[in-house]
């Protein structure tokens, strides 16, 4: 019994003796370097993060900075021309007269047009790939093209607008008993509404994949068709969602700029109807910027730049906070 | 001897080239409750789904073999008229979150664009409710929405769903589960008065359970039917095995 005890100290002693003498002095040298190692390592983790907080901070202050340059570029049309200005119904920089009103319609009439054109086939898009057909090559292509249609050039959609869509808008104009121009705010939406499907229908299609499978099941349960779950269980569960999309699509087309420039004809007449040519806030800014030859002229471009960056930062920010809301809940 | 109203022959069932009903032979009679028993992932909620042909749904997964329901096979009949005729009741309560309670009893006329006057509705709604044994609790809420309501009255709620269609056949996917023991002892309760009117299904787990509810039992082992009997018999003096191990607690 003794001599067992006595022999376990005895290993343990020796065992703690054998990994004393295991460390070479080498190891304590290398164990230093080590540790200057992991200093330096501390000093770049530090720089990295100040880095990125830096760039963090840069952007801020650049969208700050822009905004900023707009509100004081903007400070002699809004002292000279006051707040009329936004409805004044005539432009005419020759004659120095700057009325935003054929703008302001012409940017809500191609973009509503866009977007009255554009939502059913997001919608579709979006039922299609979140409901129907979620999996399979045939999804899948139909999901990458939708997307490609966003990552396209808009000069791209500008060509194609002037070769294949405007004469086909002028004979169609000539059918239905208008003047045959071709170029104008109807041409300007067409190109706008293809443009602008992808916003709607990606948000969409998330939304509908997100509709928990036991509420549709309960209603095929009940005898719902296919169209009735979509019709009574998806559409009021992603209805905020939807809407959603349907802002961040409008946003996209009231900023818009190079494709809508090059089709719409760039009159700053008020538009008589949806045949006529027109101009935007955006393309009138384009089209007119490098010709402003005087300071009114030109804050009152800066001023319609204002306006139309307002606009879409509000209805960007009431999508995404629908989205926030609707996701997190 | 009762009449059967559900039966089927040589069933199976697949979810791909994975045959998870196998080779099923069963005779349901009229108004009776029958459970469906057996380990995890031996097929019980397919072989449920596919009596009312909601397996077919899921991508991928194909059935054969005939169900009739009377003299009629349910794979000959539209899906929807399947439907109508055989209800469900899922594992997990799922009442419409943005329908009342009222809308969520008559959702099943609704969805099928079904328009009835409101008295009309109105009779279904109590009545139904009544039957769920949860008009008394709801009575003065009908038209508030059903997400206050706990999760064993959700399920009522369920039900009285799925019987204000007047389905001849009730099919009960582990309907207690997810529910505390109070809530479960009154949906049993409810299970046995509504075998006055319909047939039911009832998958579960707890054997306890099936010997309160249920007049016949259907033991499932790895996709096929093991055993099917009277709930006393099958409980005192199983004939296979498997059932006996399984009764015993020997594998769950
Ligand atoms: N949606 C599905 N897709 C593919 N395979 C599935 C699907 N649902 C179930 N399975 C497979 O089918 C088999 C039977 O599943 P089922 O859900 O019918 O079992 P269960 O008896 O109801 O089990 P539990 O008691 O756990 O509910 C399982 O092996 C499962 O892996
Ligand atoms: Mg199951």
């Amino acid at each position: 019994m003794k001599t067992s005890l006595d022999n376990s100290v005895v290993t343990r002693r020796n065992s703690v003796l054998r990994v004393i003498n295991s460390i070479k002095t080498s190891d304590i040298v290398r164990t230093s370097k080590r540790i200057k190692h992991s200093y330096r390592q501390i000093r770049t983790e530090k720089i990295f993060r100040r880095t990125l907080i830096f760039m963090g901070v840069a952007m801020v202050l650049l969208v700050l900075g822009i905004m900023l340059t707009l509100i004081v570029e903007s400070v002699p049309s809004i002292k000279s021309l006051g707040i009329g200005y936004l409805w004044g119904k005539v432009w005419d920089p020759v004659r120095d007269i700057y009325g935003a009103y054929p703008f302001l319609l012409g940017t809500l009439l191609t973009s509503f047009l866009a977007l009255a054109i554009s939502v059913p086939f997001s919608f579709a898009v979006a039922i299609v790939l979140g409901e129907y057909y979620p999996k399979g090559w045939l999804s899948n292509l139909l999901k990458n093209t939708v997307e490609l249609i966003a990552a396209v050039p808009s000069v791209i959609y500008g060509f194609w607008g002037l070769a294949v869509l405007v004469p086909i808008v002028r004979s169609f104009e000539t059918k239905v008993g208008v003047q045959p121009v071709g170029i104008g705010i109807f041409s300007a939406s067409l190109i706008l509404s293809v443009m602008i499907i992808p916003y709607a229908a990606s948000l969409g299609r998330a939304m509908i994949q997100m509709v928990p499978s036991q509420l549709k099941e309960a209603a095929s349960a009940l005898g719902a068709t296919r169209w009735e779950v979509i019709r009574s269980v998806i559409l009021p569960y992603t209805k905020s969602g939807l809407f959603a999309g349907i802002l961040l699509s409008l946003g996209r087309a009231l900023g818009e700029t190079m494709a809508v420039t090059m089709v719409i004809g760039n009159t700053s007449l008020i538009p008589k109807n949806i045949f006529s040519p027109g101009n935007t806030m955006a393309s009138v800014i384009a089209n007119e910027f490098t010709e402003a030859d005087h300071p009114v002229y030109l804050s009152a471009l800066i001023e319609l730049g204002l306006v139309l960056f307002l606009v879409t930062v509000v209805i960007n920010m009431i999508g995404k906070r629908i989205i926030k809301r609707y996701t997190t809940v | 001897m009762e009449s059967t109203i559900v039966s089927t022959k040589g069933f199976n069932a697949y979810f791909g080239t994975n045959h998870v009903v196998k080779d099923v032979n069963i005779d349901i009679p009229q108004n009776n409750v029958v459970a469906v028993m057996g380990p995890s992932g031996c097929g019980k909620t397919t072989f449920l789904r596919c009596i009312n042909r909601m397996h077919e749904l899921i991508p991928g997964a194909t059935a054969n073999g005939t169900i009739m329901l009377h003299n009629e096979n349910v794979y000959d009949m539209h899906p929807i008229f399947v439907r109508l005729k055989i209800g469900m009741v899922f594992q997990r309560p799922n009442p419409f979150p943005n329908l009342s309670i009222y809308d969520n009893v008559i959702a099943g006329y609704k969805l099928n664009g079904i328009k009835l006057p409101k008295e009309e509705k109105d009779r279904i709604v109590e009545h139904s409710l009544t039957k769920s044994a949860l008009w008394n609790e709801v009575k003065d809420a009908l038209h508030k929405k059903g997400n206050f309501l706990s999760g064993g009255q959700q399920q009522r709620l369920c039900i009285a769903r799925a019987i204000a269609m007047e389905p001849e056949v009730l099919l009960l996917d582990e309907p207690t589960s997810a529910l505390d023991p109070i809530s479960t002892s009154s949906i049993e309760a409810l299970l046995h008065d509504l075998k006055k009117n319909y047939t039911l299904i009832i998958v579960t787990h707890n054997m306890q359970q099936a010997a309160r509810v249920s007049d016949r039992t259907a033991f499932f082992y790895l996709g096929e039917l093991v055993e099917y009997d009277d709930t006393k018999k099958m409980f005192t003096n199983p004939k296979d095995t498997r059932t006996q191990n399984y009764i015993t607690g020997r594998f769950s």
